[in-house]
């Protein structure tokens, strides 16, 4: 089976193509430019370079949030309208399984966080140890960063637990490092250049799973996990809880 | 740049999501309109006074499928049949363009099909090709919007001139702003239309801005601050105001001002059509006045039905038609530009 990888939930623009369990080619920026103008390229440079026609894929993995609100509609827009082109289902990746999924097969407790400002990253904790799929420890969500290292804390010096350190990778990284060097306690370490940033590699290999599962979506069904309300609604329904409150 | 001869038909698939209605139409020659499809997101916004950016962008992404298929449907067509795509890529707001336009590029270029990014503006001014079949330029058009109130002489297709703009609101924006400040709420322009029609138009005497040395430029602040002031002045000594005067007052000076300078440049520029375009053209006292002034002065008037005043993709599908045919084709890199001036590219 062959599956594009859409990666555009940060900074990163990232696209792979995934067939039969190998990688035939990624494409990934980490630079300011938006991803508006460098998605479609960059599809279009893989599917030049691989001889590929992209009739022949099987299914567009996306890699659906949390993330930058612009960015994740940049690439669902985008995921969506290939897969209506092409009549081809979608792969719903999550944004923090697939950083996760980099870094397979090791025996820490993988975290990804991403920069989620106003002093909060979406973070999660996962167990990547198994070939399966990454399993969540601690699920994904957004967060106060230390309200989220006090969970990675506590898992990590559990009496049973397996875990002997924990790996940090995101871009939540360089914005929270000294606060996680100030409060853990236990063993941690940061990822290396080559996985510490989200890939669209990682998107399209557990797309291929996915799609193995059958857990495919309808393009038109597809929405980005945004993980926060927009602000406009947030304070609608705090006036409104205060409303209520004082009735 | 060289025209292509068309011999055979074309048919583009437009699409709209400029602000807060996802569209999607299959237009066939710029001029046929096979199907027009609005999503409109009006009761969502309604809650919060007015568009939010976000909640606009967000409803694009869930929508967009639904209505491209639509219109695909409407029309009895496959993407197959299509020749091209045209993509509304600005002005408006950039979350909800970023949506239409990645979805435009991707279909695009899964397909093979040319991409046309198209001006917001330019496709309302289009609206008329389709309104009027005969209509064909050199015409002078009056552009009237929420964000937008602009005096063109449009050439040819696709080639426009600007002879006067607002210098402060939009028309719109300033119906808006009163309509909120009466307690009629959004959307301000219909609101506005119909408590009018229960009012005296002359009843206020509110003032036409003349911007100095520049006959065709408007001014809409000081109308604004006017009727504004004229409220809190009654509030503060406990009258109570006639609404369907005042709204119908302000609306008055509006349409004088708006109509005055469309004529007035039509006579200078020596054309005998006026066009109109935008969502205030669906104003039925500016339709009116409209209609009335062209005709005491030997000019034709055109305006596009209700339903293309508002925004929808069977006018980008128009506007895209005239530009795929110039030769313009639009990268994969294509971006969104929330400021696109008219006449840029």
């Amino acid at each position: 089976m062959k599956v594009l990888g859409i990666e555009s939930a940060s900074m990163v623009a990232s696209i792979a193509m995934v067939e039969e369990g190998n990688l035939i080619a990624e494409y990934t920026v980490n630079h300011k430019k938006t991803h508006s103008q460098t998605l479609l390229p960059m599809i279009d440079e893989i599917v030049r370079m691989t001889e590929a026609n992209l009739d022949e894929i099987d299914g567009i993995a996306i890699s659906a949030g949390p993330g930058s609100f612009t960015g994740l509609r940049i690439g669902s827009a985008t995921a969506k309208g290939l897969g209506l082109a092409l009549n081809k289902p979608l792969l719903h990746i999550p944004t923090l399984d697939a950083m996760a999924w980099q870094l397979w097969g090791s025996d820490g407790l993988i975290c990804p966080i991403m920069d989620a400002r106003r002093g909060q990253v979406y973070g999660g904790a996962y167990d990547c140890s198994s070939e399966e799929l990454p399993k969540a420890v601690i699920p994904a969500d957004a967060l106060d960063l230390n309200a989220f290292l006090a969970k990675v804390q506590q898992v990590v010096l559990d009496e049973a637990t397996p875990w002997k350190r924990v790996v940090f990778l995101g871009d939540g990284v360089p914005v929270g490092k000294a606060v996680i060097e100030q409060s853990l306690t236990c063993p941690y370490c940061f990822a290396p250049a080559h996985v510490n940033r989200q890939r669209a590699a990682a998107v399209a290999a557990l797309g291929e799973i996915y799609l193995e599962k059958g857990w495919t979506e309808a393009a038109e069904e597809h929405s980005p996990d945004y993980f926060r309300m927009s602000q406009a609604e947030r304070e609608r329904k705090e006036k409104e809880a205060r409303t209520n409150g004082n009735a | 740049m060289m025209e292509e001869k068309q011999t055979k038909d074309v048919f583009i698939l437009a699409i709209e999501s400029s602000c807060d209605e996802t569209a999607a139409a299959v237009v066939k020659n710029g001029r046929e309109v096979l199907s027009n499809v609005i999503s409109s997101q009006i009761d969502l916004h309604t809650l919060y006074g007015g568009v939010v950016p976000e909640i606009a962008s967000r409803k694009h992404v869930e929508k967009i499928n639904q209505v491209i298929q639509a219109a695909l449907d409407e029309a009895g067509m496959t993407l197959d049949d299509m020749t091209a795509i045209g993509v509304t890529y600005g002005p408006g707001l950039v979350g909800a363009l970023l949506v239409g336009v990645s979805a435009a590029k991707a279909i695009a270029y899964a397909k093979k099909l040319p991409l046309v990014g198209v001006h917001h503006i330019e496709g309302h001014v289009c609206a008329n090709f389709i309104a009027h079949p005969d209509l064909e330029p050199p015409f002078l058009c009056l552009i009237v919007s929420g964000g937008h109130t602009h005096l063109v002489m449009m050439e040819d297709y696709g080639e426009f001139s600007i002879i006067g703009k607002t210098r402060d609101d939009a028309a719109g924006e300033a119906f808006d702003k009163v309509a909120r400040a009466v307690g009629l709420g959004y959307p301000g322009g219909p609101k506005v239309d119909k408590e009018a029609k229960l009012g005296n138009p002359n009843a206020i005497a509110f003032p036409r801005a003349h911007v100095e040395g520049a006959p065709y430029d408007f001014s809409f602040s000081g109308l604004k601050s006017a009727t504004l002031n004229y409220i809190n002045h009654a509030a503060m000594m406990g009258q109570e105001i006639n609404r369907p005067d005042l709204v119908a007052s302000f609306q008055n000076a509006v349409v004088d001002a708006l109509v005055s300078r469309a004529v007035a440049a039509a006579k200078e520029y020596g054309v005998d059509k006026v066009v109109m375009a935008g969502g205030v053209a669906a104003n039925s006292a500016l339709r009116a006045k409209l209609s009335e002034e062209c005709e005491k002065n030997g000019l034709k008037s055109y305006y596009p039905s209700p339903i293309l005043c508002t925004d929808n993709a069977a006018m980008i599908g128009a506007a895209a038609y005239y530009e795929y045919c110039k030769g313009v084709r639009s990268g994969w890199d294509l971006n969104a530009v929330p400021n696109l001036k008219l006449g840029e590219r």
